[in-house]
């Protein structure tokens, strides 16, 4: 991944694996105002694969998904979905933003937040049609939430808030999933909900990366782990990366040896 | 409720109906962006907009005036912007600060330049002057089919008519569009709405009904109606449409009521005269809102 590799040949981009990703980043910095949050990240994610993305709070992973998406502005960097411009892609990738990112006092229901999944397929201004809505109850029912469909979505539990993002997510029906903390704040009978959910995306040939904070369940949940800290420390399959000396890189030693042992040895669990 | 009715109620009520609905449409996606300061910003720097323009033209004609503030709306988003970035003020107070000084400026310019000649004062900017928007040439219910007649409306009704359904349009062509960059900006950017462009074009359309309603109510109405009847739709249900339905209810209701007990309610009280029928409409909006939080569904579920 030297940037020499990137030199493009006689006009054509060198390839350096990115047209078979899912998700190719290259060079991606994000500040806001002159405080930078993330910089010069290249990151790789092959397809039918399942990435943590981990760091220490404030390490740029959800600045690091924004920029990719163009969420906010990046001051530099070339992001490819699929081999192609994001804004080619946009079809293929669903994002799922954190849950507190939301006044979910917006007087919406359950089933209206998932319609807006299908936002692409129902079209300029047309309404939900009879299908759309089917489509949309059937995703509910993917993360055991189709009883609340009617339900105003400030009157459900942050767990509860969590799967009914993930099912606008599924309702878009795409290749490609990026979901800023879908565990965070959640009982544990979502968090299974949710992986169960996502190990099926991830079963049926799709792409799907978490930013993730719990150490203990990364080497239980994924395959791949990207770790960093404004900058990327390392990225690969978690057998070979999800390593104490990785782990201490990255967290700056704010982590107890021990307990990085522990987490280290936990994987493949 | 005959010719009399027709001649001297017809059209400020209408006038006074359309005023308060071009303003609570937009207003129920400002309060839902927690932005429903912009339209009170925007109604107030309307005041230094048109005192600007009559010093230019030396006329109190519409258009001149409209430019003038819809200009003064631009340089006031433009400024809000600018002490947001620069000053690094939180969005409410960047707000507070650029229309209360506009205002401030609107007024000193207007106590300064010679408007003594036109009707251009402090009061009118406020109440404006809805009971002075007669229909001279109605003869009766017939006359809205003599269009005679029809062409001696006042001004204000046909363009607010305009206005009015611009914005209805905007709400019903960009409808999927507005609910969801509302309601989650980041995932409606990925999914390729212009979340940017769209909020732009909703203040846009906020400082067009301000301007429009300003001419024909005064400010007073302007900014009740931005917020009243959104905000007590709010409370009646939980479904986004119903919201913008019951907002439109609540802003005719107060239209309607404000204007009749503007004009009635203080004789029927043993007052001799009738109070600024604007001041009243806005009061009834206050009012319903009122209302709304002490009895209404969803009270218990605000932000």
């Amino acid at each position: 991944m030297a940037p020499v590799e990137l030199i493009a040949r006689s006009g054509e981009l060198v390839d350096d694996g990115r047209k078979d990703a899912a998700l190719a980043i290259r060079g991606l910095s994000v500040s806001y105002g002159a405080k930078a949050a993330v910089f010069s990240v290249d990151a790789t994610l092959p397809l039918g694969t399942m990435t943590a993305i981990v760091g220490p709070n404030g390490a740029g992973k959800s600045s690091l998904l924004k920029g990719a998406l163009g969420v906010v502005p990046r001051l530099s960097g070339e992001v490819t979905v699929f081999g192609r411009p994001f804004k080619e892609a946009r079809h293929r990738v669903a994002y799922v933003p954190q849950r507190a990112s939301v006044d979910w006092d917006f007087p919406a229901r359950v089933i209206d937040v998932v319609l807006m999944g299908l936002y692409r397929k129902i079209g300029w201004v047309r309404l939900a049609g009879r299908k759309h809505r089917e489509t949309a109850m059937a995703c509910l029912e993917r993360v055991n939430m189709a009883e609340f469909a009617e339900r105003q979505i400030g009157q459900l539990s942050g767990g509860q808030q969590q799967r009914v993002f993930l099912a606008r997510a599924l309702a878009q029906d795409a290749d490609l999933y990026l979901l800023d903390e879908p565990l965070a704040g959640v009982d544990a009978a979502t968090e299974r909900a949710i992986i169960a959910v996502l190990q099926e995306v991830k079963a049926a040939g799709r792409t799907v990366v978490c930013v993730h904070h719990d150490l203990s369940t990364v080497a239980q949940y994924f395959d791949r782990v990207l770790l960093i800290n404004l900058s990327k420390v390392a990225e690969g399959p978690v057998e070979t990366t999800f390593t104490v000396e990785n782990l201490q890189h990255t967290y700056g030693g704010r982590l107890a040896t021990a307990h990085v042992e522990e987490l280290a040895l936990g994987r493949g669990a | 409720m005959g010719a009399e009715f027709v001649q001297l109620s017809l059209t400020p009520l209408l006038i006074g109906v359309l005023s308060a609905v071009a303003c609570a449409l937009p207003g129920n996606f400002l309060l839902l962006r927690r932005q429903a300061l912009i339209g009170d910003a925007i109604s107030h720097v309307v005041l230094p907009g048109i005192v600007v323009a009559f010093l230019v033209t030396g006329t109190v004609t519409a258009w001149p005036m409209m430019l003038g503030a819809g200009a003064a709306a631009i340089v006031a988003v433009l400024m809000i912007e600018a002490v947001k970035r620069l000053g690094r003020v939180e969005p409410g107070a960047a707000m507070g600060l650029v229309f209360t000084t506009l205002f401030a400026a609107g007024v000193l310019l207007l106590e300064q330049s010679d408007t003594s000649a036109v009707h251009l004062d402090v009061e009118h900017a406020l109440n404006g002057n809805l009971e002075s928007l007669i229909w001279f040439d109605a003869t009766g219910w017939g006359s809205l089919l003599d269009p005679q007649a029809l062409a001696g409306l006042p001004p204000q009704l046909p363009r607010l008519a305009i206005v009015t359904l611009a914005i209805g349009l905007f709400l019903a062509l960009l409808w999927k569009e507005l609910a969801i960059s509302t309601f989650d900006a980041a995932f409606a950017r990925t999914v390729g709405v212009p979340t940017r462009l769209l909020g732009g074009a909703l203040v846009v359309l906020t400082a067009i009904a301000a301007v429009a309603a300003f001419d024909a109510v005064g400010s007073i109405i302007v900014i009740a109606m931005f917020v009243c009847p959104p905000a007590a739709a709010r409370l009646m249900t939980d479904r986004l449409g119903r919201q913008v339905a019951w907002s439109v209810l609540f802003a005719i209701v107060s239209a309607v009521l404000g204007y009749v007990l503007a004009g009635y309610g203080p004789v029927w009280l043993g007052a001799a005269n009738s109070v600024s029928a604007a001041g009243m409409i806005a009061t009834v909006a206050g009012v319903i809102l009122w209302i709304a939080c002490l009895a209404a569904p969803r009270r218990s579920r605000t932000g």
